[in-house]
C-alpha cells in the first residue's frame, strides 16, 4: 500500500468523514482513522468524473468481508479500546463525570497505544518492518511527529469513536495501517482480529501487553487522577455485580466484530478481578505509562482516610463518635499528608497507597485501642455498658460491643451467605460462544444450543416469582436505620463506657494494647507477616473477617496493613517491644 | 517458584502421596506453601473463579437435593448447566454424566415435572457426548418402568440396542447386553402374563393353542436377549431367575441346569449366595440326590451361615448316613445361632436341643466341646442371661423351654438360665420340665457333680 500515491483521492470518508486515505493491497481505499474500507479501487477514483453523491452510495456499508467468518477487520488493542469504552460508559452512568471518558481516561489509553509503539508514533508495530521508509517520508504532513500532548485538552477525538457514533475530524491520526489477513485464514492458527495470533505470540521487552484485567487498573488510575469517590474495592464489587462490564464485555463488541480462535485467549476470563492483582497491575501500568504526578489528595477528597474512615464507620455500623479516634490515629500516623497519599508514577520508588485497606486498617487499630479484642476485656466492657443502659433508658446509650458483635455477626453472616449463593448462580458463558478453529465451530454452536434449551427447561421448574431484581450500585452495602428493631443502628451510641476524662483530655480507659506482629520481614520477600488466624483473639478473627468481606480481600492482605500501620503508630515503642514481649503498654491521650 | 519450596516440596510429593499438607517437625503448619503446593499440583495455574463457583454450586445442589428442596436444586441447576461448556475439556467430558445425574434426580422428585420434561431432558442428555447414550437411555427405561410405561421403556430400549458409535468401548458392550437383558426382562414380564391367562384357559379351548403358541415366540426371543448377559460374569438375580422359569417351562432342564452351575460355580462370578440358592431349588425340584443337595448348601454355608436354608441343610445331614454330616449338622445349628438376628429362631433351638442331647446320648462328647469351647466365653451372656431367662419366659414359654435345655447341657444345672426356667410352675409344661431337668442331670457335659 502506498500512502504518497493515495493521496490523490480527496473525498471525506463516509464514516468519519476524514480525509486520511491509505490504500489496501488490493488497491482499493481505505480510511486511516476509523478503516472504512471504499470499494473504489484507484483507478477508478482516477476518472475523477463521480459526482459526490454517488461515492456516497457506493461506499455506503462497504466494510471488508473475510472468508473464515465474515466481519469487520479489527485489532487487538481496537477490542481493548472498545472493553475501556463500555467500562467508561458505565462509569459515567454511576455518577462520574463525563471528564472520566472524554479526557482523563481517553488520555491514557493514547498514550499507552504510543508507548506501546501501537500508534501515535514513528514506526508503529505493525508496519516496523516493511513499511518504514514510506511512513517516514509521510510525517511531513502529519502533526504527530512531535509528542502529543497528552493530558491537556485533547478534545478533538472523542471517545467515542469506537463506539457505535463518529466524529468528523480532519486531525485524526493515522494508527495502524492494514496488515494483510489473509495468511491467518490458510492456517489452522486463526483470529477473529487482523492481529490476534500476532498479538498473543508477541514478546516485546519493556512493553506491557493489554489484558482484560488491565483495563480496569486503567479505569482506576482514571478514577484517582479526578478523585472519584470510588475506591478500588468499589470498583472491583461493581465489576462482580456486573454493574461495570467485564467478564462478558467481548459480547458487547459489535456483531461485525468477530472473535474466535486466538481471541479467545486474550478477551475471554474466567476469573473475578481480584484486589492484590489489579493492585499490582495499577502499579505497572502507571509506571509504563510513565503517568505525571497524580493530583494531590487533600482532606476534603473522598480517598482522604478520615472521610473514608465515616464512612467505613457508617458501613459497619459503629458510633460516629469513633471518628475521633480514627482521626486521631490519622494524624499520628501521618498517613493523612498530602505527600503522603499522593500518587507519583514517575517517583523513584513509587509510592502507593490503598486507601480503602489503610481505612479500614484505621478503624481495626482504633477498635484495638478502644477495646484491645483479646476475648477479654472488650466483653467487660460490653457488660459495663449493658449496666448503664439498662439504668439510663432516657440518655444516650453506650456503644455496647457484644450487642454490636452480635447484630453484625448476623448481618455479615446472612450477607455472605447471599454472596456466596450469587457467586454460585453467576453465568459466565454469554450468547457468543467463542471457539478456537473453523473445525470447533460448529461444535461450540450446538453445546451452547443445547445448554440454553436445558437452562430454559430448568427455569420452567423454579418458582414463578422473579427474583432477579438487579441491586442498584451502592457504595454502601449495608443499610442501618433506626427504626429497625431486627438490626439496631449503633451510629448515635456513645463511647462514655471506653474513655475517660483526664485532665482536659480523655483517654481511653484500656491501656494496654497488643501489637499484630512482632517482626517484620526484611529480605526481599514482601511478607510483612503471615497471618494465621488461630494465633490470634476470636474478636480480632472476627473484626479482620468482617473488613475483609466488605472490601472482599484477604483477611491476611489486610493483617498486614494493620500491621503497617502499627508500625507507624508505635514507632518508638515499637523497636523496644520488638525484642521484648508482645504486649506493649501504652497510653494514647486526647 | 523458588528453589527453597521445591525443596520442600519433593519429599512430600515423594513420601506421602496425595498428602498436600506440609508439615515441619514440630507440627507446624505453612498455610502459604500449602498454597503453593496446590497450585503445582494443579499444573502451576491458579484455579479460576468459574471453576470455583461452579463447584459451589453443585455443592449447593447437592445440598438442596438432600435436604428435599427441588425447586432451589433446579435454580441452581440452572447455572451449573454451564459446565457443560467449560473450557477444561477434562471437565467438560465428565460434566454431561453429572448434570445426567443431578438433573434426572430434581426431575424425578420436583412436583412442576412430568414424564414428558423427564423425557426431553433424557433425550437432550443422550445427545451430548457419546460416552452417556447408553447409560442414560437405560436409566431413561428404567425411570419410565418406574412409572409404569412399559412400552416406552420397551420403546427407548429398543432404540438404545440399536444404537452403533463407531467401535464400541468393551464398557458399552456390557451396557448394551445390560440393556438386552432389560428388554428380555420385560419380555418375560408379558410372557408370564400370558402364562398366568394360560393357566385359566381349559385345554381342550380353541384360544388354549394360538395363545400358547404366542408364548413359545416370546420365550424364545426373550432367551436370546437374557443368556449373553448371564455369562458375562456379574450379579444377574432376576435375569437369571427369569430365564431359568422359561427353560424350565419349556422342559430345557439341562440348560437350566447348565446355567445355574455356570452361575454359581463359575470362578469369574463374584461370590452370590443367591446363585447356590437357585441352583440348590432347582435341583430340589428335580428331585436331586441328598448328597448333590448337601454339596450345594455346604458352599451357601461357608458364605452364609444364617441363610435360612441352613434348618433344611440341618435336616439333610441329619438324614445322611456318614458321620462327618452328623458332625457338620451339629456345627450348622451351633453357626446358625450365632447371629443375633437368629437368638429367636425356635426352630434353630428346638433342633438344637434335640440334636445336643442325641449328640450326647451318642456319646460325641468331642464334638460337641468342640463347638463349645469357641462360644462358651460369650453364648453365656448372649443367649443365657438372666435377663433373657425372663423376657423369653414373659414371651414365648416353649422357647424358653428349649433354651434351658440348652443351656442346661452346656453350662449344667446350675446356670442362671436353667435354674430361672426349672423354677418356674406351669402346668401344661410341668412334663416337659421334670423331663428337661432329667436330660440335663444326665447328659450335661458339665459334671454337675463338682
Amino acid at each position: 500500500m502506498d500512502l504518497e500515491e493515495a493521496r490523490e483521492f480527496r473525498e471525506r470518508c463516509s464514516q468519519c468523514a476524514a480525509v486520511s486515505w491509505g490504500l489496501t493491497d488490493e488497491g482499493k481505499y481505505y480510511c486511516t482513522s476509523c478503516h472504512n474500507v471504499t470499494e473504489r479501487s484507484r483507478e477508478v477514483i482516477d476518472t475523477g468524473a463521480i459526482p459526490n453523491t454517488k461515492i456516497q452510495a457506493i461506499n455506503r456499508g462497504l466494510k471488508r468481508k473475510r472468508k473464515l467468518e465474515k466481519g469487520w477487520d479489527w485489532y487487538v488493542c481496537e477490542g481493548f479500546q472498545h472493553i475501556l469504552y463500555q467500562q467508561a460508559e458505565a462509569l459515567q452512568s454511576l455518577g462520574v463525570g463525563p471528564e472520566l471518558k472524554n479526557e482523563v481516561l481517553h488520555n491514557f489509553w493514547k498514550r499507552y497505544l504510543q508507548k506501546s509503539k501501537q500508534a501515535y508514533c514513528k514506526n508503529p508495530v505493525y508496519t516496523s518492518r516493511r513499511k518504514t521508509t514510506v511512513l517516514e517520508d509521510n510525517l511531513s504532513h502529519s502533526d504527530w511527529e512531535s509528542e502529543p500532548e497528552l493530558l491537556s485538552d485533547m478534545s478533538c477525538l472523542s471517545f467515542a469513536e469506537s463506539g457505535a457514533e463518529s466524529q468528523p475530524d480532519v486531525r485524526t491520526p493515522k494508527p495502524f495501517p492494514i496488515i494483510k489477513a489473509s495468511h491467518s485464514e490458510t492456517t489452522s492458527v486463526c483470529s477473529g482480529s487482523l492481529d490476534g495470533v500476532e498479538y498473543s505470540l508477541r514478546k516485546e521487552k519493556g512493553v506491557m501487553k493489554m489484558s482484560v484485567p488491565r483495563t480496569l487498573a486503567f479505569c482506576y488510575l482514571s478514577l484517582l487522577w479526578q478523585r472519584e469517590t470510588i475506591t478500588l474495592s468499589d470498583l472491583l464489587r461493581f465489576v462482580e455485580e456486573e454493574h461495570i462490564p467485564y467478564i462478558h464485555a467481548f459480547q458487547h463488541f459489535p456483531e461485525e466484530m468477530k472473535l474466535y480462535g486466538r481471541d479467545k485467549g486474550i478477551f475471554a476470563i474466567e476469573s473475578w478481578p481480584n484486589y492484590e492483582v489489579i493492585f499490582k497491575k495499577i502499579i505497572e501500568v502507571a509506571t509504563f505509562l510513565d503517568l505525571p504526578r497524580f493530583p494531590d489528595i487533600t482532606e476534603n477528597c473522598y480517598l482522604h482516610p478520615n472521610i473514608l474512615c465515616m464512612k467505613y464507620l457508617m458501613e459497619v455500623n459503629l458510633p460516629d463518635e469513633m471518628h475521633n479516634v480514627t482521626c486521631l490515629v490519622v494524624k499520628s500516623t501521618g498517613i493523612g499528608e498530602v505527600d503522603f497519599l499522593r500518587f507519583d508514577p514517575i517517583a523513584k520508588k513509587a509510592k502507593t497507597v490503598k486507601y480503602d485497606v489503610q481505612a479500614v486498617a484505621v478503624i481495626v487499630v482504633a477498635l484495638k485501642l478502644l477495646f484491645l479484642l483479646d476475648d477479654n476485656l472488650e466483653w467487660s466492657l460490653s457488660n459495663i455498658a449493658k449496666k448503664y443502659n439498662e439504668k439510663n433508658k432516657e440518655d444516650k446509650p453506650w456503644f455496647d460491643f457484644r450487642k454490636w458483635y452480635q447484630v453484625m455477626k448476623k448481618a455479615i453472616d446472612e450477607k455472605k451467605q447471599k454472596w456466596e449463593e450469587a457467586r454460585a448462580k453467576f453465568l459466565w458463558k454469554g450468547e457468543k460462544p467463542l471457539y478456537y478453529s473453523a473445525i470447533d465451530r460448529p461444535v461450540v454452536y450446538k453445546r451452547r444450543e443445547m445448554v440454553v434449551s436445558l437452562q430454559k427447561q430448568f427455569s420452567t421448574l423454579v418458582d414463578s416469582a422473579p427474583n432477579v431484581e438487579k441491586k442498584k450500585p451502592s457504595s454502601f452495602q449495608f443499610n442501618w436505620t433506626e427504626e429497625d428493631s431486627e438490626r439496631p443502628c449503633f451510629h448515635g451510641h456513645s463511647l462514655q463506657g471506653v474513655l475517660q476524662q483526664k485532665g482536659q483530655s480523655l483517654t481511653t480507659k484500656n491501656s494496654l494494647y497488643w501489637l499484630s506482629t512482632q517482626k517484620f520481614c526484611k529480605s526481599h520477600c514482601k511478607h510483612v507477616t503471615t497471618y494465621e488466624e488461630s494465633n490470634f483473639s476470636l474478636s480480632y478473627q472476627f473484626i479482620l473477617n468482617l473488613f475483609s468481606f466488605l472490601l472482599r480481600i484477604k483477611t491476611s492482605f489486610l493483617h498486614e496493613e494493620v500491621s503497617l500501620i502499627e508500625k507507624r503508630l508505635f514507632k518508638a515503642k515499637y523497636n523496644k517491644t520488638n525484642k521484648k514481649s508482645s504486649r506493649s503498654r501504652k497510653t494514647r491521650k486526647y | 517458584m523458588s528453589d527453597f519450596s521445591e525443596e520442600l516440596i519433593r519429599p512430600t510429593t515423594e513420601d506421602e502421596q496425595g498428602e498436600p499438607c506440609v508439615r515441619s517437625g514440630s507440627g507446624m503448619c505453612f498455610p502459604w506453601l500449602q498454597k503453593h503446593i496446590e497450585s503445582i499440583a494443579s499444573g502451576g495455574k491458579q484455579e479460576k473463579d468459574f471453576a470455583q463457583t461452579t463447584s459451589a454450586c453443585l455443592n449447593f445442589i447437592q445440598e438442596a437435593l438432600l435436604k428435599h428442596q427441588w425447586q432451589r436444586a433446579a435454580e441452581y441447576m440452572h447455572s451449573y448447566l454451564q459446565v457443560l461448556e467449560d473450557t477444561d475439556s477434562n471437565k467438560r467430558q465428565g460434566a454431561p454424566e453429572i448434570v445426567w445425574r443431578l438433573g434426572s434426580e430434581i426431575l424425578y422428585y420436583h412436583p412442576k415435572s412430568s414424564v414428558e420434561t423427564f423425557n426431553t431432558f433424557a433425550d437432550r442428555m443422550k445427545n451430548i457426548g457419546i460416552t452417556n447414550y447408553l447409560k442414560i437411555s437405560l436409566q431413561h427405561a428404567l425411570y419410565l418402568l418406574h412409572h409404569g410405561l412399559l412400552e416406552d421403556a420397551n420403546r427407548i430400549l429398543t432404540q438404545a440396542e440399536t444404537w452403533r458409535y463407531g467401535e464400541k468401548s468393551s464398557s458399552q458392550e456390557v451396557l448394551v447386553n445390560l440393556i438386552q437383558a432389560y428388554k428380555g426382562l420385560l419380555q418375560y414380564y408379558s410372557w408370564y402374563k400370558k402364562k398366568m391367562e394360560l393357566s385359566k384357559l381349559d385345554k381342550d379351548d380353541y384360544a388354549y393353542n394360538t395363545a400358547s403358541q404366542n408364548m413359545l415366540n416370546h420365550s424364545w426371543k426373550t432367551s436370546i436377549n437374557l443368556c449373553t448377559l448371564i455369562q458375562i460374569p456379574g450379579v444377574w438375580d432376576p435375569f437369571v431367575k427369569s430365564y431359568i422359569e422359561m427353560l424350565e417351562f419349556y422342559g430345557d432342564q439341562d440348560g437350566a441346569r447348565e446355567v445355574l452351575n455356570n452361575y454359581a460355580y463359575d470362578e469369574k462370578f463374584p461370590s452370590n449366595p443367591n446363585a447356590h440358592v437357585y441352583l440348590y431349588n432347582f435341583l430340589k425340584r428335580e428331585k436331586a440326590p441328598r448328597e448333590k443337595l448337601i454339596s450345594v448348601l455346604k458352599i451357601l454355608y461357608q458364605i452364609v451361615p444364617s441363610h435360612k436354608l441352613m434348618l433344611e441343610f440341618h435336616r439333610l445331614l441329619r438324614k445322611s448316613d456318614k458321620e462327618e454330616h452328623h458332625k457338620l449338622g451339629l456345627e450348622v445349628l451351633f453357626g446358625i445361632l450365632d447371629f443375633a438376628g437368629c437368638t429367636k429362631n425356635i426352630t434353630a433351638w428346638k433342633y438344637l436341643a434335640k440334636y445336643l442331647k442325641q449328640t450326647l446320648m451318642g456319646s460325641h462328647l468331642a464334638w460337641v466341646q468342640e463347638e463349645w469351647n469357641s462360644r462358651k466365653s460369650w453364648w453365656p451372656s448372649f443367649h443365657f442371661s438372666y435377663f433373657w431367662a425372663k423376657s423369653n419366659w414373659k414371651d414365648d414359654k416353649t422357647l424358653a423351654c428349649e433354651k434351658a435345655l440348652v443351656a442346661g447341657l452346656l453350662l449344667g444345672k446350675g446356670c442362671k438360665y436353667f435354674r430361672y426356667i426349672s423354677k418356674q410352675d406351669h402346668q401344661a409344661l410341668k412334663k416337659k420340665m421334670k423331663q428337661m431337668k432329667k436330660s440335663v442331670k444326665k447328659y450335661s457335659i458339665v459334671n454337675s457333680g463338682l
